[in-house]
């Protein structure tokens, strides 16, 4: 198995989450310029401020060339996880409903906060427990959540909303506590907080290593046949904790 | 050539007579406008270190793991495994209280470029902040812009903002003082010096377009009191953009790494100018440069203007004529702008074109070595320089509301509000989060090493104004305390030195004696200077600031796991005080709290204090401790409510031994040398047992929600979530 | 031809640059300000200006949570 971590000019947390790849599987960095994704799994758009966040964040970056082979990726059922400005670059890109915008604070805001697994069966999340509390920094000044009360309801009805703040804990005013929302054929994952950041026990915590299990998992279940990955089971699960 | 410049023009740049006079002798001629302004800021104090370059000598510099000393971009001390840890401290005072917001982010944009400059990637930022109480509008206004900044580039560019302190006093608040450190790593193997070489060689220009960014700003504005005409020398401010920077840097590491550069330098103060000639002088060459070949934010920059143009974002390289396409390739794929602009001579000039026509032809040494170093004429101050701070605490005010002032007093609460707004995780390094324990602590693990560095910002300027040459030990103390408190040994130390005018006698008294005090520390605890920053003239209307050195000290631990928090881990666990602690209100914050400034504070025992420093250090390195935190502002009855609170759990102690000359004393005496540790009683009565001559005393017992004191006549009694509602509450309240 | 694009928070999304701004004016003594809203502007030379408004809709605004005007300042 191997994953894809998008580099942009401006991308901070690149290498943070190459590593946290590795945990899990082989993975290599992909450059903006290019369009080749180099036969990846799965890719992970990472935290930063591609391009400066000129604009607005993740304006520029979703029409970087390689997110038009994202972007063909993920229609044909690829899966892609954008964390932090990599969910931004993907609500710009349309990959994902909705929008982030200025923290209420206006002030970034770097903290470890909780978040309530929404759905255990979804290939970002299939190694977690439903309302499973996991324990993940959040790090970001345009966080939050923002969308039509009409396509909210959508989201919920069909199972979207994958990762909520504990109740009290929401860091920016996202609307509905959102954290993290999926596309609706759940193939596209973003997420504010940083599971990157939190898959080594001497750096805080390993909840975030969850994310990536998932993933890798559902890889390999795929690589089963669609009736194991559909199933999303535990015994697809390649390990908990720290690895 | 014009500049400008009236009948004496070197004066209004900031040269006396004596050294023009000078400058003609050196050049045998008088300079042209463009020579001038270059000699102005090359011989201003912020390049030239006039006034303390020979006080700076004092500084021991010298030790086993010194990798680069003084002088270079950044000092370097090797950590094993192949790797250097590189750091430095500097000052951006002047331009952060013009623009508190952009001051700051500017501030740390240039120390970044400095670690880089030298092949080490940027891991670490800290800073260390000073402003006026936060009654006044405009010291607010400066934090809240300052803190920003300072996160606005450190979080977009991808460098952890790990630690930092600040204090609030009435002199900072017309100077306020933003000095940023960064800490990087490097491979030994891959550093890269400032040193030009080999005649025929390119300069190479990297990254942002010239304009006309603080133009005379280094020695107008480093140089000059912010007087009452202070609006009439503002510079345009400049604006940083971490974008550019960060692909600078990550394309000059990767020039660095694939061996494709003879020679790297940043351009700060004095712009090209500075950095040519400094390249120029370590190298033992000449350069000539062609100003007509860089590149331009807007049309029209005179000559004069592009050699001193402090325009932010930008590395000056040399380059071997055979790698040239190479090193723009690199820069291409990074989006990186490189301009050939000139090439390294041998006639020891720094030469100037325009095009063709040569417009300015200058001696390097005569740049760089020899402008006149001045004696300073210092003298004890006979009456107090510093008014006393305003009254906020009657001197009958109990215990328990003299506690309740002291933790939300803005100095001394949790600085969370600001530490929040920084990226402390990126990299992946970040063992100890800032506020979790005495020091940071990032693991080397991501780098191919092994065990972890530690890394802390110190220096308060308040306890040095009550006694210069003591404080400054004690800032120098408190650093190695906060490193030995997570198990590391110090490495090296930069410092910056924020003071008012040296050229007043007492302001040179308190340099003096500030030196004096840090040099006598460093060598009792075997740490070198390796690089540091000066910052003079921090004056105005209002008087001198407090003499602030701040010192930035990085150490090595074994295991990051075993690094101590701050704060007590569990119920039972039995606490005790380690060191040489002799409380004394003289500086304490309970007595600025009751509008007092003190003179003199009680002599240090040195020996003692490292022997102390050593003690604790091991005694985390071995697992016996389960949390460390050192007694600082507001004495023991604040550290112990700090770790009270940082742990979530109260705690019973009895300081009735130490209240034999008062209990006041004894509940929020400050001085140096005390640390607060717990663990398992059984490892606590180990380190009873092998302490020796550093003192130990048995304080209590962790457990209950609240912190019960017993100071022998009194007791006091403190719930655990009110002391954290005040002293989480004390700074954002105060910023509503 | 030199166009000006205004791009301001839709109506009915929370905006707390304009609220902090809202709140801030009457503590300088600026009474009766109601309904602030912090946006950006974008200036531009184009030889077309009828597409702008394409522009806006791609890259300059997010037509999600903001709106935007575009007006032409120089022939």
């Amino acid at each position: 198995m191997k994953l894809g971590v998008v580099r942009f000019p401006g991308s901070c947390d690149e290498l943070d989450a190459l590593r946290a790849c590795r945990l899990v599987g082989d993975a290599e960095l992909l450059w903006h310029r290019d369009r080749d994704l180099r036969g990846v799994d799965a890719v992970v758009i990472p935290g930063g401020f591609s391009y400066g966040d000129y604009l607005r964040a993740g304006a520029i970056a979703r029409f970087a060339p390689v997110m038009g082979a994202v972007g063909e990726f993920a229609r044909s059922g690829g899966l892609v996880l954008g964390i932090c400005n990599g969910f931004q670059v993907l609500c710009e890109a349309g990959l994902l409903p909705g929008a982030l915008l200025p923290n209420l604070s206006l002030r970034f805001v770097c903290r470890q906060v909780d978040l309530v697994v929404e759905r255990a069966d979804t290939p970002f999340t299939r190694a977690c427990d439903p309302g499973e509390v996991l324990s993940i920094p959040v790090k970001h000044t345009t966080g939050r959540y923002y969308a039509p009360e009409r396509i909210l309801d959508e989201l919920e009805a069909n199972g979207q909303v994958l990762l909520r703040y504990a109740e009290g804990q929401n860091p920016n005013g996202s609307l509905r506590d959102i954290a993290g929302v999926a596309n609706e054929r759940k193939n596209v994952f973003g997420l504010m907080p940083h599971p990157e950041h939190a898959v080594d026990p001497l750096t805080g915590s390993t909840d975030g290593a969850r994310i990536f299990e998932s993933i890798a998992a559902h890889v390999e279940a795929l690589r089963r046949g669609p009736l194991a990955a559909a199933g999303g089971s535990a015994s697809a699960v390649v390990g908990r904790g720290a690895a | 050539m014009s500049g400008g410049l009236t009948s004496s023009p070197h004066r209004e740049l900031g040269l006396t007579d004596r050294e023009y006079e000078r400058i003609v002798a050196r050049l045998g001629r008088e300079p042209n406008g463009l020579e001038l302004a270059v000699f102005s800021l090359m011989w201003s104090e912020h390049c030239a270190y006039k006034h303390s370059k020979k006080l700076l000598r004092r500084l021991p510099t010298e030790g086993a793991r010194v990798v680069m000393g003084p002088g270079e971009n950044a000092g370097a001390v090797d950590v094993g495994d192949g790797l250097v840890a590189a750091f430095k401290v500097e000052s951006h005072n002047h331009p952060s209280a013009v623009e508190p917001f952009q001051g700051a982010a500017t501030g740390v944009g240039g120390i970044l470029r400095d670690v880089f400059a030298i092949g080490a990637r940027p891991i670490a930022i800290l800073d260390s902040l000073r402003f006026g109480e936060l009654d006044s509008a405009r010291s607010r206004y400066l934090l809240a812009g300052a803190v920003s900044g300072i996160g606005h580039y450190g979080n977009s560019i991808g460098v952890a903002t790990v630690g930092g302190e600040i204090y609030f006093e009435g002199p900072y608040e017309q100077n306020c003082l933003v000095n940023a450190m960064c800490l990087g790593l490097a491979r030994r193997d891959r550093m890269v010096r400032s040193a030009a070489a080999g005649p025929g060689n390119l300069l190479v220009l990297l990254g942002a377009l010239t304009g006309r960014d603080g133009i005379g700003g280094a020695s107008i504005l480093a140089s000059a009191e912010l007087g009452e005409d202070g609006a009439a020398k503002r510079p345009s401010v400049q604006i940083g953009d971490p974008f550019e920077e960060k692909k600078l840097l990550e394309c000059s590491l990767e020039l660095v790494d694939a061996g494709l550069l003879v020679a790297l330098q940043d351009l700060g103060a004095a712009g090209l100018s500075s950095s040519s000639s400094e390249m120029a002088s370590k190298g033992g060459v000449g350069l000539d440069i062609d100003v007509s070949k860089v590149p331009l934010r807007e049309p029209g920059l005179e000559p004069f203007e592009i050699m001193i143009s402090e325009s932010q974002e930008r590395m000056l390289c040399v380059v071997e004529p055979a790698k040239l396409d190479a090193v723009l390739e690199v820069c291409s794929r990074w989006e990186v702008r490189a301009t050939p602009i000139g090439s390294v001579t041998d006639t020891r000039r720094l030469r100037v074109f325009d095009g063709g026509e040569l417009v300015g032809d200058m001696p390097v040494e005569a740049l760089v070595d020899d402008c006149p170093l001045y004696d300073l004429e210092p003298a004890r101050p006979a009456a107090p320089v510093y008014p006393d701070p305003p009254r906020r605490l009657a001197d009958d005010a109990p215990a328990d509301v003299a506690l309740r002032a002291l933790l939300r007093a803005p100095s001394v609460a949790s600085k969370l509000w600001a530490f929040e707004q920084y990226d402390s995780l990126v990299g992946s390094r970040t063992v100890r989060r800032p506020q979790q324990a005495d020091a940071a602590v990032l693991q080397l693990a991501p780098d191919g090493g092994r065990g972890a560095l530690a890394v802390s910002i110190d220096g308060n300027g308040r306890r040095v104004a009550c006694d210069p040459y003591t404080g400054a030990v004690e800032a120098v103390l408190e650093c190695a305390r906060n490193l030995a408190c997570v198990g590391a040994e110090p490495l090296g130390l930069t410092n910056c030195l924020n003071f008012g005018n040296p050229e007043k006698p007492h302001i040179a008294w308190q340099l003096e004696q500030a030196v004096e005090g840090m040099a006598d520390a460093c060598r009792a605890l075997g740490v070198a200077v390796v690089g540091g920053n000066v910052s003079l003239y921090n004056e105005s209307g209002g008087g001198p600031i407090y003499p602030t050195p701040v010192v930035g000290m990085v150490g090595a631990l074994p295991d990051p796991a075993l690094a101590a928090p701050a704060g007590f881990v569990e119920e039972g666990h039995r606490i005790a005080l380690v060191g040489p602690f002799a409380p004394d209100l003289a500086g304490s914050e309970l007595e600025k709290l009751r509008g007092r400034l003190a003179t003199g504070l009680p002599q240090v025992d040195l020996e003692a204090q490292a022997a102390a420093l050593a003690f604790v250090r091991e005694a985390v390195r071995g697992g016996a401790v389960a949390s460390a935190h050192d007694v600082a502002e507001g004495g023991l009855a604040v550290a112990l409510a700090e770790c009270c609170i940082a742990g979530g759990v109260g705690a019973r102690v009895d300081l009735a031994p130490l209240a034999e000359r008062g209990p006041e004393r004894a509940l929020f005496g400050e001085g140096p040398g005390g640390v607060i540790v717990s663990g398992p009683p059984e490892a606590i009565d180990e380190l009873a047992r092998i302490a020796g001559a550093v003192p130990f005393l048995r304080l209590g017992e962790v457990g209950g929600d609240a912190l019960e004191i017993d100071v022998g006549a009194a007791t006091l009694s403190l719930r655990v979530d009110e002391a954290r509602s005040l002293y989480e509450g004390g700074l954002p309240d105060l910023l509503q | 031809m030199r166009a000006r694009v205004l791009i301001r928070p839709k109506e009915g999304i929370l905006d707390p640059q304009g609220q902090a701004v809202e709140r801030a004016l009457p503590a300088l003594g600026f009474d009766g300000v109601a309904n602030v809203h912090v946006g950006r502007m974008v200036e531009l030379d184009v030889d077309d200006v009828s597409r702008v408004g394409e522009m806006c809709e791609r890259l300059l605004a997010n037509p999600l949570i903001e709106e935007y005007e575009i007006l032409v300042v120089e022939r």
